[in-house]
């Protein structure tokens, strides 16, 4: 049967289901896919905080959002070109994001009696049988029905079988968007490898959701999207916590420093855990440890003995390593505390993200606690970054406080990784033995830098205390002398300030050095900032973007940038926190705009808000 | 083992210039002096010795010892440790801690410092109070204590330290005092010896808050009948003239009178190997107020062997290397790639 094949040049897809309905799988499986077709892409996976949440419940959806693109993409996407809805709560939760006309694959198995009762439809009423969905383009199949009859001559029961039911989906998509399913044989052949039988009925029902969109004649049409005109260079897909973990491993071999983290299970942080724990092979001890004081504490003692100590962790967990961040700062070792942000106080939203903790990372500690700080504005980003973090730690032997958050964790883009070869070297010097005219080492003399050395354990004749008692200065012993101790609380807070001469300056991201406003971001705001403002540009608005890696110190030309503008805006998905630094810091009267909703800012709520300014 | 004869080192090779700053008369200048006086003869080369502190009057330890050392914050010593022994097994860890900060504060690392079984060596100064903050009860305070925060007397249940060790499955658990120097140097010895986490309690006089506090096992009019010297493989007795002596009823240990029907071969034979025994041991706590009440037991209670954190850690990591060779080309280039022209 002859088919017509439309060109799109993007397409943003909502696989939504029951959170046992296996959406995140086929999401990232149709992304990998995409991925290796060498599209520009940029995903969004939303899960609810419980394993398993009530089923056929709206808090029970489970969403994976997925954007492609012949285009350079900078965000997931505002709204659904489609949305696949398992069931009538994916329907109804993700409904209002779908553009009108779009497309809906609706599994017709998920719309009877009890789950419409589930999703709070009224009694009588059904989305898809009456006429309530006519401005879109409603595909339905009973993806339960043809899975089962796909798998009708296996023997494993009926449960087992429904199991399958997400690669039917996986396997029509395929079909509709003209892809090769190899990528995904290949998963499956890997994933249940000591399974043959799971493995045989997946991969038929994957056929058969292809075979369905190919026989059926109501199907007409297939879509491709175009290789999108990237930079040249060979690409992988990653997302955030995994590129973190490379980041780390890379910092590890970069510096000959082995590796050691501390960490305790927290969402969204945990994978950072997982994928560290798969590369002991590189040297990496993984320690889970008794609580999160334990972990950092456990990476201090790392650090303490040469090692690069590295703790992960989300909002609560920041809090309760909070006094250990403080030693850290007294001893002055290297550390890189990691904070994958959450929605906040408290327990929160856990699997909602938000730019929760700017302040606690900037503030959060008792008595003068300078620490730097560094975020990543996008998955890749945080393998780039996390690396000058280590850096910055190890020569400057500085606790360092990396921000995430969990869009960016668990978001994936496509990165043109780096080779061993091209990243920078980490120098690390350890102090081994008395200088020339020294006749006792002392702990806490400095070089031009405020750096004072480290010296570890099991070096002969340097054998030395320190501690979190206020120390003098240089010889390190104990002291409660006033003048001392204002000198030391200087000091340590002008080794901090010293960093901004070994960062790089500043850039504007998007547009002109100079103009009407400037829309300043930080962390996972990147994406949506980025693209708001080239709209706004192609429009021939006088708006430009810088985002900020280097939180504290900020770049050198900071305040001087942001003087060249009539207005600065500070979009943040917090209650204004860098807002408040920015303005205390540089006495100007920034702008911000807040959504605290556990979601990223729209692309049209972001232009909406700047055009206020214009 | 090093190549480099160098020449032996004194007790006065552990001391610094630092001037120690606990109360004339504390207990704590003791048990310094016999860890300052053992160092030397346990062949540890003194650039690998590190002492790490919590936070108590305990805790200023490090700072007289001239060895590597950290005085970090209270209650998390033991947490700092066991990140140090991970990463360097070679090391020679001590750790000292208060009641406070070991049973209280830091409870929480503590017993999983134990039942992960680092190879370091915990000594716990306890008196029973916090010093450094002026006199609170402590965990192990005993019920009914007068302090500036219970005046109306402490309703708290006291912790007993060796059988908290030993429910976290601790491998060596030893008790031993102040007062009795060559104890305390035998115990940090075996305490040294041991290879896994080792535990020793040692009864701390805080001559400031809780003066007297053990008086009874340790002055030298009561000390012969109120405590027992277990010793391996030898049969409990105690009393001034060694004529006492504890044998089990069953579970039940008892106190008996050597010659009144019982002879030594009657007598409880400790053995340091035997869990089901330590367990008694530890629960012979009895306040020696009571009338009809046990010696307090010291020496060491129990000794296993057990593999230790760091080793197995060590092993997991050569073992991931000897299956897949680092590679961080390949790594970071993953399973699937495209390329753009
Ligand atoms: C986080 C924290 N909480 C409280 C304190 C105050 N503090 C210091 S030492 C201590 C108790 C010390 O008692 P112990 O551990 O028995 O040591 P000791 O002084 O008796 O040797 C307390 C409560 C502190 N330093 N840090
Ligand atoms: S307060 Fe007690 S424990 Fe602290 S130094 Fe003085 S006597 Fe020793
Ligand atoms: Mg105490």
């Amino acid at each position: 049967m002859v088919r017509n094949q439309e060109v799109l040049q993007d397409v943003v897809i909502k696989f939504a289901g029951d959170s046992g309905d296996g959406m995140q799988l086929t999401g990232t499986q149709f992304t990998n896919n995409t991925a290796l077709l060498g599209n520009d892409l940029s995903t969004f996976p939303d899960f609810p905080a419980e394993i398993r949440a009530p089923q056929g419940t709206l808090p029970g959806v489970s969403g994976y959002q997925l954007r492609f693109s012949s285009d350079s993409i900078y965000t997931p996407g505002d709204n659904y070109d489609v949305l696949v809805a398992m069931n009538a709560a994916a329907l109804k939760a993700n409904l209002g994001t779908l553009k009108k006309g779009g497309k809906i694959i609706v599994n017709t198995d998920g719309f009877d009696s009890k789950n419409l009762r589930l999703a709070n439809y009224p009694e009588g009423e059904n989305p898809i049988a009456d006429d309530s969905l006519q401005s879109y383009e409603v595909i339905k199949m009973d993806v339960t029905k043809m899975t089962r009859e796909a798998l009708k001559e296996f023997t494993m029961g009926t449960k087992e079988k429904d199991r399958a039911k997400n690669m039917f989906v996986l396997g029509f998509l395929y079909w509709m968007y003209g892809r090769d399913m190899e990528s995904s044989v290949d998963f499956l052949k890997e994933k249940f490898e000591k399974r043959p039988e799971i493995l045989e009925s997946n991969i038929k029902v994957l056929q058969a959701g292809y075979h369905y969109g190919e026989t059926t004649e109501t199907f007409t049409t297939t879509y491709k999207v175009e290789k999108a005109r990237m930079e040249p260079g060979t690409y992988r897909s990653i997302m955030g916590n995994q590129a973190l973990a490379l980041g780390l491993i890379a910092a590890s071999q970069k510096s000959g420093l082995p590796m050691f983290l501390g960490s305790y299970p927290i969402t969204p942080a945990s994978d950072i855990l997982h994928e560290l724990s798969r590369h002991k092979n590189f040297g990496i001890r993984t320690y889970q440890a008794e609580d999160e004081i334990a972990a950092i504490s456990a990476a201090i003692g790392a650090s303490y003995g040469g090692a690069l100590g590295v703790t992960t962790t989300s909002g609560p967990g920041m809090a309760l390593k909070t006094e250990a961040m403080g030693l850290a700062v007294m001893l002055e070792i290297p550390l890189l505390i990691i904070d994958v942000q959450r929605g906040g106080p408290s327990t929160g939203l856990p699997t909602k993200t938000e730019q929760s903790d700017l302040l606690q990372a900037y503030y959060g500690r008792n008595g003068e606690c300078p620490m730097p700080v560094i975020a990543a504005s996008s998955p890749a980003d945080c393998f780039d970054a996390v690396y000058e973090a280590a850096k910055i730690s190890v020569q400057h032997m500085v606790p360092v406080i990396f921000l995430s958050d969990g869009y960016i964790a668990n978001g994936a883009e496509p990165w043109k990784f780096p080779t061993e070869e091209s990243l920078h070297p980490i120098h690390v010097k350890f102090k081994k033995e008395l200088g020339h005219h020294e006749d006792k080492f002392q702990p806490y003399v400095r070089d031009e830098n405020g750096v004072r050395p480290w010296v570890v354990p099991g070096t002969k004749g340097l054998e030395h205390r320190i501690g979190g008692i206020e120390k003098q200065n240089i010889t390190g012993n104990i002291s409660y002398d006033p003048a001392n101790h204002q000198q030391m609380v200087k000091i340590r807070q002008e080794k901090v300030d010293k960093i901004a001469e070994f960062i790089p300056e500043q850039k504007i991201d998007t547009g002109r050095a100079e103009g009407d406003v400037l829309v300043l971001g930080w962390g996972s705001t990147y994406g949506v900032i980025k693209s708001a403002v080239l709209e706004l540009q192609a429009q021939g608005k006088s708006v430009s973007h810088a985002h900020l890696r280097h939180l504290r110190p900020f770049p050198k030309n900071l305040g001087e940038l942001l003087r060249r503008f009539k207005t600065v805006l500070i979009p943040e998905i917090n209650n204004g926190q860098l807002i408040k630094i920015i303005r205390d810091q540089y006495l100007i009267d920034a702008k911000g705009y807040h959504k605290i909703m556990g979601v990223p800012i729209t692309k049209q709520e972001l232009i909406e808000e700047i055009g206020n300014y214009l | 083992m090093s190549e480099v004869i160098t020449p032996a080192l004194t007790a006065k090779d552990f001391a610094t210039d630092q001037e120690v700053r606990w109360c004339p008369g504390c207990g704590d200048y003791s048990i310094l002096a016999q860890v300052q006086r053992v160092m030397p003869g346990l062949g540890i080369p003194k650039e690998n010795i590190v002492f790490i502190s919590g936070i108590g009057c305990s805790s200023r330890f490090p700072y007289y010892m001239n060895t590597y050392g950290m005085h970090s914050i209270h209650g998390r010593a033991t947490a700092i440790a066991s990140g140090l022994k991970a990463s360097r097994p070679e090391l020679s860890i001590w750790i000292v801690t208060g009641d406070g900060d070991a049973l209280s504060i830091g409870g929480n690392h503590t017993i999983h410092l134990l039942r992960r079984n680092f190879d370091v060596n915990v000594l716990l100064f306890n008196n029973q109070i916090y010093g450094l903050t002026k006199g609170q009860y402590s965990p192990t305070s005993e019920a009914n204590k007068i302090t500036k925060s219970t005046p109306f007397g402490s309703i708290d249940h006291p912790f007993n330290p060796l059988a908290l060790a030993l429910g976290a499955d601790a491998s060596f658990v030893a008790r031993t005092m102040d007062r009795d120097p060559k104890h305390l140097q035998a115990m940090l010895i075996r305490t040294h010896q041991h290879k896994g986490a080792s535990f020793l309690e040692i009864y701390q006089n805080c001559n400031i808050f809780n003066d007297g506090a053990f008086e009874i096992f340790t002055e030298k009019s009561s000390k012969a009948e109120e405590t027992i010297f277990a010793e391996h493989g030898k049969p409990m007795v105690f009393g001034a003239e060694g004529k006492k002596g504890i044998r089990l009823d069953g579970f039940k240990p008892q106190v008996v009178t050597l010659g009144e029907g019982y002879s030594a071969d009657d007598l409880w034979i400790h053995d340091e190997k035997d869990i089901f025994k330590a367990q008694l041991l530890t629960r012979i706590f009895d306040n020696p107020a009571l009338e009809d009440h046990l010696p307090r037991p010291f020496g060491v209670f129990y000794e296993t062997d057990r593999p230790c954190y760091e080793e197995m850690m060590a092993l997991q990591l050569e073992d991931a290397k000897a299956r897949k060779a680092p590679n961080l080309d390949a790594l970071l280039r993953g399973k699937e790639v495209w390329t753009i022209q």
